[in-house]
Parts: C-alpha cells; structure tokens; sequence
C-alpha cells in the first residue's frame, strides 16, 4: 500500500485557484439577482457545496458497494472518510442555508425549505453513521455493517427528498429545472467555477484526510509488531 | 424456493414459540403504546385538534415498534444463537425475513391494541389511517429488523438502535400520518408502498453482509 499521494496537493491547489476565482467572479463580476439582490451571492457557495455533499455520500456508497463486493478492506477507509467529508459539507450547507433563509425570508430556520430538511434528515443518519463505527469493534464485520448503512444512506437521500417534498409547501428557489438552468450565462459560469472549486476542496480534504487515515493504521500495525 | 420459505416458516415459528412461552416482548408493547397514548393526552393542550393526536399516535407506534425491535435480538444474542443460525446450511436473508415477520407479527398485535384505544380516548380511525398502519409495519420491520441486527453487533446496543432507525423512519411517518390526515390519503400509501419495496429489496440483499464476517 503506497502512502505517498500526488492528487492531494494538485486538487489543494486547483481549489484555492477555483474558490478565489470563484469568490471574486461572484462579488465583482456577475449582476445582482432581480428577486433577491445582493445576498443572492450565497448561491455561488451554498449550492456548491450542497451538491459536494451530495457527491461526498455518492462517492461513500460507492466505496461501500466495492467493499460489499470485492471484500476488500482497503475500501472501509475510504468510503469512511467520504461520509466524513459528506457530513462536513453538509454542516456547512445547514449553516449557508440558514444564513441565506435568514436574509431572504427573516428567520434561521423554516420547515418549508425543503433542501434545509433534507440535510438535516441527512446528518442525524449520517451522525449514526459515526456512531454505529464508534461502538463497534474494528474488523471485517464493522466494515461490512458500515458498508451497508452507507448504502442505506443514498437510497435515503432520494426517497427523503420524495418524503418531504410530499410533506410541505415550498418557498426554496428552485433553479434547475427540466428546462435547465434557469439563470443567466455569467451566473451560471460563476457558478461551475465556484462548483470546480468547491470540489476540488472536497478532494484534497478526502486525500489528507485518508493520507492521515492510513498513516495512522500503518503505524497502529508497526506498534503491534513490535510489541 | 420452497425449501427457502421453509427456512423461513421454521425460523420463524421458533421466534413466535419463543414469545408465547416466555411473553417476553408482546405484552411490553401493548402496555407501553397505551401508558404513551395516556401520557400524550397529557401533553396535549386542551384545545388542541384531533389532528394533533393523529401525529401522537404515530410516535407512539413507532417508539413501541422500537422498544419490540430492541427485543428482537435479545435471545439470539444472549445464548450465541446468531453464529449458529449463520453457520446453518439456509439463506442468510431467511434469516432476516423470518425475523421481520415475528417483529411484523408483535407490531400488528400492538397495533390491534392501539388503533381502538386512540378511537377510545381521542377520535374514530378511518380506512385510510389502517392501510397506512399497514404498509408502515411493512417498512419499519423490514428496515428495524436489519438495523436490530447491527445494534446487536455493537457494543452500545439498545442505545444505537435509535439513532440508526429514528432518521430512516422519518419518510414512514411523513407518508402516515399525510394519509391519515389528508383529503387525498392515495398519494401518501403509494409512497408507503414505494419506501416498503426500496427498502424491503435492500434490506433482504445486504443482511448477510450485517451478520458474516
């Protein structure tokens, strides 16, 4: 197993140079929104990093779909350190989202807002994530159980989206629609740039963090041999 | 197939003989659903409509539904039972489903209990808020039964199984108590439907990876 990893810094660096552009494309570059204003400029950060949280527990699952079939355990970290990115993520979209629902409708929470819903659904399940892993013994049946409720995870996501849409009368701008999206074309470049940016975070984030992660078992292992 | 469902009829009869005979977990849910209906009128200010006591009676289903699961395990656990059932020459997922019919079974029996007593102290039930009882157990046994089956590997145990199942139910009672409440209660019961099927082939497909190595 190598430890050395060359991803880590490339993604380090095309973050900082995508969230700047990114950060100074959506204050100086892009006109105010019609409806919103000013504040509408979260958008460039909130939806990104949305949507990175979406993907972190996409890419999760999908490690835990590797691990169910290969039973390799290499791929326990890493769909580990993917929900661990997800649920970072999705704090900072909670917090975004409320900040933005505060200025746009006047109050920091609304059950209406049906994104803001679903990643709170979100992180209680994904916080038992942590919590089944903490008190289980490490092992083959740890990974496998962790595994499978990641799994559970991104069939939740859809089936909450469903379950909340059904439930609630929604005020939440939604932008991409069928027809695409529902924006102008310097927005919407703003946007894929914050959206690169963000990602690439995402990435790096992932590659130290499951660096650290390996480092951390490989001298757990040492440890032991020498003992 | 036949020798499959076989499996599963006598695992499951084991579990319902178990119950019978030592009354373990059936009459503890039937006693709590109702101290919990009795203590939400409490809660309940006076003024307050039916509709209230409607979402009231799915929180009490669905913590008897979690006290019964937190049981569900218990026997296997405590007399190593699990690693034997694993090693038997059947289907892992008999396992699973054998075990979700008995928790389905204790469910429907608490449910029998509860559904009159709610007509009793607070308002009639309609034919809408008992198919949505229904296709609810559906779901929270098949989906309880494997998370039941995790918490029982986990040092934490009764404490877990919680936090791993309250989020996963929320979908169940957003569909129940919308069709019990609801002009349009189809809608709902087909989300019911639809979250019992997604969850039910998941369940059933991903058991063995909760209880082998």
């Amino acid at each position: 197993m190598s430890l050395r990893n060359n991803a880590g810094p490339a993604a380090a660096l095309g973050a900082f140079a995508f969230l700047l552009g990114g950060v100074a494309l959506a204050f100086y570059w892009v006109p105010d929104d019609a409806d919103q204003g000013f504040s509408q400029r979260i958008f460039y950060i909130h939806v990104p990093v949305a949507l990175t949280a979406y993907a972190c527990f996409g890419w999760g699952a999908w490690k835990a779909l590797r691990l169910l079939w290969t039973r390799d355990q290499r791929y326990d970290l890493e769909s580990y350190t993917a929900v661990h990115m997800g649920v970072i993520f999705g704090v900072l979209t909670l917090v975004t989202g409320s900040i933005w629902a505060k200025i746009s409708w006047g109050v920091w929470w609304s059950w209406s807002e049906q994104q803001l819903v679903l990643f709170l659904v979100l992180f209680l399940f994904y916080s038992a994530y942590f919590m089944l892993r903490y008190s289980t013994d490490p092992g083959p049946r740890r990974a496998s159980m962790s595994a499978v409720y990641a799994l559970f995870g991104v069939v939740l996501i859809p089936v909450s989206f469903l379950a909340i849409r059904l439930a609630e009368n929604f005020i939440h701008p939604v932008v991409f629609t069928r027809d695409g999206p529902q924006m102008e074309g310097t927005m919407f470049l703003t946007f894929c740039v914050c959206l690169a940016g963000v990602l690439a975070l995402a990435t790096a984030l992932y590659q130290t963090e499951l660096a650290g992660k390996r480092l951390d078992e490989r001298l757990r292992e040492l440890r032991e041999a020498l003992a | 197939m036949s020798a499959y469902l076989g499996d599963v009829v006598v695992l499951a009869r084991k579990d319902l003989l178990l119950e019978l005979r030592a009354r373990d977990t059936v009459p503890a849910m039937l006693l709590f659903v109702v101290s919990a209906l009795v203590v939400f009128r409490f809660s309940l200010p006076a003024e307050a409509s039916d509709l209230a006591a409607v979402g009231l009676l799915w929180i009490a289903v669905v913590f008897t539904a979690l006290l019964g699961l937190t049981r569900a395990f218990a026997a296997e656990r405590e007399q190593r039972l699990l690693d034997g059932l694993v090693l038997a020459p059947c289907d892992r997922s008999a396992i699973w489903l054998a075990k979700s019919a008995s928790v389905l079974a204790f469910l429907v029996l608490a449910e029998a209990i509860a559904l009159p007593a709610f007509a009793l102290f607070f308002a009639p039930v309609g034919w809408e808020t008992v198919a949505a009882f229904a296709l609810a157990d559906l779901g929270i046994a098949a989906v309880g039964t494997l998370l039941a089956a995790m918490a029982a590997a986990s040092r934490a145990r009764e404490l877990l199984l919680p936090l791993l199942f309250l989020p996963l139910v929320i979908p169940i009672v957003v569909g129940g108590v919308g069709a019990s409440v609801q002009a349009d209660p189809g809608r709902y019961l087909a989300f019911l439907g639809l979250y019992d099927l997604v969850f039910a082939i998941l369940a059933w497909a991903s058991f063995e990876y909760v209880v082998t190595e």
